[in-house]
């Protein structure tokens, strides 16, 4: 008979066995998928029985699939880039200084957080058609940006109040004024937040569908959830199954990536905005 | 080094808080003033005023002769000290230290030198590549002191800087500071708690409750004649006693028995027009055990039972219990409620008797205590005011 | 943070506020903070204020994308024509019964998650990386990978199904798989949310909970969750509100077919389908109305705090 202790250890071993089983499975499913021959694609076993690179190779020919996943990096990382700077700069306002106006600020950001994005496409549709920048990168930066601000502005200002306020006296009484406060003694102990930040807004541009799909209606700006929603077969007969699964498991490998590196920094990150204050 | 003159400051915050009320002192240049009074009392508001990291809503406030009310804190040429200390997590010791100097554009070299004369004379040359999470509590303390001494400044300012230490570190600490002071010869304000700090530090000591400056002077001065109740009873540690009295012809009746009214205090009493019923203070050192004084001195003797009974060593302590204390005094409750006595929940009132260490005093048994009836504080409980030395407070 | 009703720094009339008595700190803060936030505040009010004006605009107009010129104002026919059609009120009801499902399995699933992230004996970490895999997939891959598993003749867990069966033509089994790839991706991040409101719950009362005799349930039910409930309203609401908005899932599972098309697949097929830019955004703003007033009943009557509000002191 076991002792009560190993029992403990096996019971946690087997919660964490599936909790693992249920985060892991669908993604493994998609991967097993795009690793099929196409005669064996529709066996309905989870296991390919005969793997090959095909598909990957298949949908890196094509610069239907290489165009969206330039698009998608480019706009993800652009759009991260501004979104992170104007959240940096919002966020250490409303975290540190006094100026009027600031609740108007958090309430508007609040707002946009709630927006459901369906109701700005339809306008946002007319509006980019009428600018000239329906189907560009612009057209799916702006509304990226916008709809991560929120995002960035609640994450960094937790950040920045975790940073004692003192701190910024003592700049203050060392003679430094409030912008060198600012670049020499706050932003150095801010970047670990910036990163978190980069890091979640990053995953929230790189995730939609919504506007990647209103707002696009060539390949010059349509990135990959949309590309793949678009694939066709070969031949019409044939269903895009597998060049579907296996872009979708290219464009999971990145976030995978992040969350092993940075596991702790995002959990911070995302649970930091909503719980305090 | 400058003279900083406070001119009726009031501060008033934002939310309507009144922190700070008509505050008038001079500093002398040079010179080591404290400020000290029971939380939330607004010190922490007139240092951070002096400072320029608050505004001042009333007054004035020149330092060297100048009206420095609306500039930043980086033009006075203030350092500060803070409880939290403050220092940058990111910057090692010698940058800490450095960086007022470095944002004032001073040479390199220059910087160097000084930061390595201020790391001698604070003993932290040895650390002065780490970072100050790697440090003690003492030597973060240290470095704090430093990168002010580094800009050789108009003014330090310190606000409870030793209160993060243990009581160890703390009483060597402040030896310290007493000495840089001195060896510097800065003027300083420092703002604490702690009424020993305040007692052992400095030149003068100012007194503030509920953002009013109750008494200023020395630390002598304060604890011989304070102005009123508040100041009577937070100088001093234990505190002074406090019983209701009543004026007779001669005496004045109290639980303790009568207490003779002599000469000059009576001719006090009666150029003030005292009300009959009155507030007695006397601080615990102005008993004595009735046996050990002998015929010499005049005094007034009445007895007590011991509750407990506390020896240090170099003194007893006797507390005994009176009935009916003086009640409804504002000033009283405060203290109270400042020292924790308020919520240790004891009944009727404490007195506490510092007695010679040749005493037999014994525990629930009864004994002498003899008065000192000529050092004795005479209170107006309706106004608080310290009817024995009527004089102003000094400014 | 307090609703906006509690007092603001503007409103203390006696305060230092008034422009001219200001010292030199304090304007220079404001000056700061205002060119701060400008940037951040001319975007949000560009590409949300002006957009959802125009909306409410376009939604008062006939205006067919195929015959542009002949737009005209129509006044609330939109509104009436969409308020009685029956799409509307399928599409509301197969997305509200989404939206109250999927949070209630999800609050329950993400609390025992938490329970095991905040009390797991070893794996801690390892769990937490492998919860975050949900939350950081794009949700398309996600909707694709459950759309295979139940596609008759590939999938294998239709492979476990009844021959014949083809849960994703099936209107309820099809709104039922939904939920099901709902939860699976937003779980975790409501579970992280729960588990970072567990951390603030003292072990100390816990502890004495348990001494007092209290069993798991009871501590659970008596002390952990009442001390939760403002992280728990917060991810409620958050949780709430991005459900109703759900979009990709039922694009690439159904593509609304079947009756299993939400409020904003509605929006999307008048828009791009049907071309109807009028009706469409009629949609959109009815959508914008419906999150706003959850968001109200959330704050009003639960008392829920929004999140990243102002601290005590600045
Ligand atoms: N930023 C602020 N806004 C509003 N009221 C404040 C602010 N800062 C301080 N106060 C109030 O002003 C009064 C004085 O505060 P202050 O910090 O100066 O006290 P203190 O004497 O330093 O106390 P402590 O010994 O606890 O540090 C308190 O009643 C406090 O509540
Ligand atoms: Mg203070």
């Amino acid at each position: 008979m076991m002792s009560h202790r190993g029992r403990t250890l096996t019971g946690w071993g087997v919660v964490n066995l599936l909790v693992i089983l249920y985060a892991l499975i669908p993604v493994c499913w998609i991967a097993a998928l795009s690793f099929k021959d196409p005669s064996t694609l529709t066996d309905g076993n989870f296991i390919p029985r005969e793997w090959t690179w095909a598909n990957y190779r298949g949908i890196f020919q094509t610069s239907e699939f290489t165009r969206a996943l330039v698009n998608s990096i480019g706009i993800a990382v652009i759009a991260t880039t501004i979104a992170v700077v104007l959240g940096t700069m919002a966020a250490y306002a409303v975290a540190r200084l006094r100026f009027p106006g600031k609740r108007v600020l958090i309430g508007m950001s609040l707002l946009i957080a709630m927006f459901p994005p369906i109701s700005l496409v339809s306008p946002l549709f007319n509006i980019e058609r009428v600018l000239g920048i329906f189907d560009t990168w612009a057209g799916l930066i702006i509304p990226y940006m916008t709809f991560s601000l929120p995002l960035a502005i609640y994450t960094l200002s937790a950040f920045f109040r975790e940073i004692p306020w003192d701190l910024e006296k003592a700049a203050k009484m060392d003679g430094a004024t409030p912008a060198q406060a600012f670049r020499l003694v706050i932003a150095p102990l801010a970047a670990p937040g910036v990163v978190t930040t980069a890091i979640l807004v990053f995953i929230f541009c790189w995730n939609d569908f919504l506007f990647a799909i209103s707002l696009t209606s060539t390949t010059a700006a349509r990135t990959v959830p949309a590309a793949i929603a678009f694939f066709t077969g070969s031949s019409q007969f044939q269903q895009p199954t597998g060049s579907i699964a296996a872009a979708a498991v290219v464009i999971t490998v990145p976030i995978v990536i992040f969350v092993l590196l940075f596991q702790r920094r995002i959990v911070a990150g995302l649970t930091a905005g909503a719980v305090k204050g | 080094m400058a003279e900083i003159v406070l001119d009726g400051i009031t501060k008033r915050y934002p939310d309507g808080a009144l922190a700070v009320r008509d505050f008038n002192l001079t500093i002398a240049d040079g010179e080591f003033v404290i400020l000290v009074g029971p939380s939330g009392c607004g010190k922490s508001t007139t240092l951070n005023m002096i400072a320029g990291l608050e505004d001042i809503t009333e007054g004035t406030l020149r330092i060297d002769g100048r009206v420095v009310n609306d500039r930043a804190p980086k033009d006075r040429d203030i350092a500060m000290v803070f409880q939290s200390y403050a220092l940058y997590p990111h910057m090692n010791v010698r940058d800490n230290m450095g960086f007022a100097l470095r944002l004032a554009k001073v040479d390199k070299a220059v910087i160097r030198t000084k930061v390595e004369e201020a790391a001698r004379i604070l003993d932290l040359t040895q650390h002065l590549d780490r970072k100050p999470a790697n440090l003690s509590g003492g030597q973060r303390q240290r470095v704090a002191m430093g990168r002010a001494i580094v800009r050789d400044p108009k003014a330090f300012l310190m606000d409870e800087p030793l209160s993060n230490l243990d009581a160890k570190l703390r009483v060597q600490m402040r030896t310290q500071i007493a000495a840089l002071q001195r060896r510097l010869g800065t003027t300083t304000v420092y703002v604490t708690h702690d009424q020993v700090e305040a007692m052992t530090l400095g030149d003068r000591v100012v007194v503030m409750r509920g953002g009013l400056v109750q008494q200023v002077g020395t630390p002598q001065h304060l604890y011989d004649a304070p102005v009123n109740l508040f100041v009577a009873g937070f100088i001093g540690s234990p505190g002074m006693n406090f019983l209701g009295a009543t004026l007779e012809q001669n005496a004045l009746r109290t639980s303790l028995g009568d207490l003779a009214v002599d000469d000059r205090l009576r001719r006090l009493l009666e150029r003030q027009d005292a009300p009959r019923e009155l507030i007695v203070g006397i601080r615990p050192e102005d008993f004595e055990d009735a046996a050990l004084v002998g015929e010499r001195r005049t005094g007034q003797a009445c007895t007590a039972t011991v509750d407990v009974r506390e020896s240090v060593g170099s003194d007893v302590y006797v507390h005994f219990t009176q009935e009916g204390g003086p009640a409804g005094i504002t000033e009283l409750a405060e203290l109270a409620a400042d020292s924790g006595l308020a919520d240790t929940g004891m009944r009727g009132h404490r007195i506490v008797a510092r007695l010679d260490p040749a005493t037999r005093a014994a525990e629930g048994s009864p004994m002498d205590l003899w008065i000192d009836t000529s050092r004795i504080h005479v209170f107006d409980p309706a106004t608080g005011a310290n009817l024995t030395h009527p004089e102003r407070a000094e400014y | 943070m307090s609703p906006p009703a509690a007092e603001t720094e503007a409103a203390a009339p006696s305060a230092p506020g008034r422009r001219g008595e200001l010292s030199e700190g304090a304007r220079q803060e404001r000056r700061l903070g205002l060119l701060l936030c400008a940037p951040a505040v001319v975007v949000m009010v560009a590409v949300t204020a002006y957009p959802i004006a125009y909306a409410i605009y376009l939604s008062l107009q006939r205006y067919d994308l195929r015959f542009p010129d002949q737009a005209h104002w129509v006044g609330f026919g939109n509104y009436g024509a969409v308020l009685t059609s029956p799409f509307w009120w399928q599409a509301l009801w197969v997305t509200v019964l989404i939206t109250v499902v999927s949070v209630a399995v999800e609050l329950v699933l993400g609390m025992a998650l938490a329970l095991v992230m905040h009390r797991a004996i070893f794996g801690r970490g390892t769990v937490r990386t492998a919860v975050l895999i949900p939350y950081g997939i794009v949700t398309v891959v996600a909707a694709y990978s459950w759309q295979y598993a139940w596609t008759p003749g590939t999938g294998y867990l239709a492979a476990l199904l009844p021959a014949g069966s083809a849960p994703l033509t099936d209107q309820w089994q099809a709104i039922g798989l939904i939920i099901l790839a709902e939860v699976w991706k937003t779980t975790p991040f409501m579970a992280l949310l729960l588990l970072a409101g567990l951390a603030l719950v003292p072990g100390e009362t816990v502890r004495a909970a348990m001494v007092d005799g209290a069993t798991f349930w009871q501590r659970l039910w008596l002390v952990i969750l009442p001390l939760m409930k403002p992280a728990i309203l917060v991810a409620l609401l958050f949780r709430t509100l991005d459900a109703f908005r759900i979009f990709d899932n039922i694009y690439v599972l159904t593509g609304g077919s079947n009756d299993t098309g939400s409020v904003s697949i509605l929006g999307y097929d008048n828009l791009f389908t049907a071309l109807n830019l009028g009706i469409g955004s009629a949609i959109s703003v009815l959508i914008f109305l419906c999150v706003a007033a959850i968001a109200f009943l959330f704050i009003k009557i639960f008392g829920a705090a929004a999140p990243g509000g102002e601290p005590e002191r600045r």
